[in-house]
């Protein structure tokens, strides 16, 4: 892995630090008038997800993580592990509820995500941003109500329950925004 | 990666900037300094450890002494100003352009602007009045906070900076953001005290009033006299609003056989840490040599002054093209 200096460090770059694999969020540059120049850095634990500050001196140099992403496919659950492939190598990984971080709500076969390996070992999967999941189940509409600042709870065909607006129907396809778990509108098909 | 061809700084910011430029230069005018212009480009540099000037070259310089030599582009108009006191220049005043290699985030771009100003026989204390007239005048600020360094270290970590032992420095330094290097390495007084002012005292200078940090440590001098007044410190201030350094000020040292060696040190520095060696100033420590007259000198950034004045957070919003725009 690449021995960084500070000076090398940009947004996105990805670190070892303390044995664990970083993500740098923020890159602030600091330097007195007269003096050796700072770089603090927030740091995002790429296992954890926790959010870390640094502060390093421009002679400091950093170890790269050794980081990668890769495409694969949901194949199933068991029990509280999910299972995925990769879709070019076939290769099967299994993820825990845990490493999921939330995004199992909305996970359907076959879907296709992007796993984060440290070390060559999946650390996190990150479902599409944008996912259309159909409406498993809601309180029927009131008649004629098209207002749409009105919302209820509606229960997705993965099991996860979002809000929506009043207007939705069982059976209905919501695009959902997988990262913040918000619908963003109904779609056809 | 397209970049982008507009300003980012909007227009009505810029026109701001232009009022308040023709202000500061009104300022300077009526206290009876003289305007000049001293060369970017110079065949020699003020030496720093952690100042880098951008190294460039004439191709066919016509001038026999420039023949395959580096050229800089000036970390700061000093060198050339100072020349023009020893030439007798009555009390100056510059507002123009500086570089510093390596150096780009909210509040710096290697490309600045700098205003410098020398006046003659003035001691620190004059000097930092007068900063604080120009702080109050360009700021609509209240009257400045004077206090030392020392004091400003005492106030928020409880130690004395001058005299304390360095593992008392380390151990201040060791809450929080501390990098692991420090504990590995052999660490130089000097760098911890600016971590230390950069990491813990600095966001609390300046926050309901500007406050002007004097009497740095005499390891800290630059181009300041010694403080015969306050042993183990030296002439030099500096200016601090809402946390962010403003202006630094020396009352100037006039001995060239001592800035002499504070050069050699600091060449000594740059080479342990691996940095280019500079050419060192020549022709100022001729000019020192000849007799540089008694007087007391600040650098401020017009940038940051121009951020402040009017409101905004980072260097960006008030220049057209920074460096990711160039």
């Amino acid at each position: 892995m690449p021995t960084y200096s500070t000076s090398d460090l940009q947004k996105g770059m990805k670190l070892e630090i303390d044995g664990e694999p970083y993500l740098i969020v923020e890159r602030n540059f600091r330097k007195p008038g007269k003096g050796q120049a700072l770089y603090t850095l927030k740091l995002k634990n790429l296992i954890k997800q926790t959010v870390l500050e640094r502060t390093y001196r421009s002679s400091d140099s950093l170890e790269g993580a050794d980081v990668s992403e890769s495409e694969v496919q949901y194949l199933y659950a068991q029990g509280d592990d999910y299972v995925f492939m990769d879709s070019t190598s076939f290769e099967q990984y299994e993820l825990s509820k845990d490493q999921l971080d939330g995004a199992d709500r909305f996970l359907k076969d076959g879907m296709l995500c992007s796993v984060t390996f440290w070390n060559g070992n999946p650390i996190s999967i990150a479902p599409p941003n944008h996912v259309v999941l159909k409406v498993e189940y809601c309180e029927p509409s009131a008649r004629g109500n098209t207002a749409t600042n009105l919302s209820k709870p509606v229960t997705l065909e993965t099991g996860a329950e979002i809000s929506a607006p009043a207007f939705i129907e069982i059976g209905d396809l919501l695009k959902i925004d997988t990262r913040t778990g918000e619908y963003i509108e109904r779609v056809k098909e | 990666m397209d970049k982008d061809f507009r300003s980012s700084a909007t227009w009505e910011t810029l026109r701001q900037r232009s009022e308040l430029l023709q202000k500061l230069r009104a300022f300077f005018l009526q206290s009876g300094y003289v305007e000049v212009e001293t060369p970017l480009l110079l065949s020699e540099s003020i030496i720093d450890c952690y100042l880098d000037p951008l190294v460039t070259q004439l191709r066919s310089p016509h001038v026999r002494s420039l023949q395959g030599k580096s050229l800089y582009l000036q970390t700061s108009p000093e060198l050339g100003m100072k020349r023009l006191l020893a030439s007798g220049a009555e009390s100056i005043f510059q507002i123009g352009k500086a570089f510093r290699d390596d150096e780009f985030g909210d509040l710096h771009n290697p490309e600045f602007t700098l205003c410098e100003w020398y006046c003659l026989g003035d001691k620190m204390a004059d000097q930092v009045n007068f900063l604080g007239e120009l702080c109050q005048t360009m700021l609509n600020s209240a009257e400045p906070e004077v206090l030392t360094y020392a004091e400003a270290f005492q106030r928020s970590l409880g130690l004395n900076p001058l005299d304390c032992e360095l593992a008392d420095l380390l151990n201040a330094a060791a809450n929080g953001n501390t990098p692991s290097s420090f504990a590995e390495e052999e660490m130089d007084r000097d760098d911890v005290l600016n971590w230390l002012l950069s990491e813990k005292v600095e966001l609390s200078l300046g926050q309901d009033r500007p406050t002007i940090l004097t009497n740095y440590p005499a390891s800290q001098a630059a181009l300041a006299e010694l403080d015969p007044e306050l042993p183990g410190t030296a002439c030099r201030f500096e200016l601090y609003v809402k946390g962010i350094e403003l202006a630094n000020g020396y009352q100037e040292l006039l001995d060239s056989q001592a800035l002499r060696e504070r050069s050699q040190l600091q060449q000594k520095k740059r080479i342990e840490n691996g940095k280019a060696k500079l050419s060192p100033p020549e022709s100022l420590f001729a000019a020192m040599d000849a007799g540089l007259p008694t007087c007391s000198g600040v650098a401020l950034g017009y940038d940051r002054l121009a951020m402040l004045a009017l409101g905004k957070t980072t260097i960006a919003e008030v220049i057209p093209f920074p460096a990711d725009r160039i």
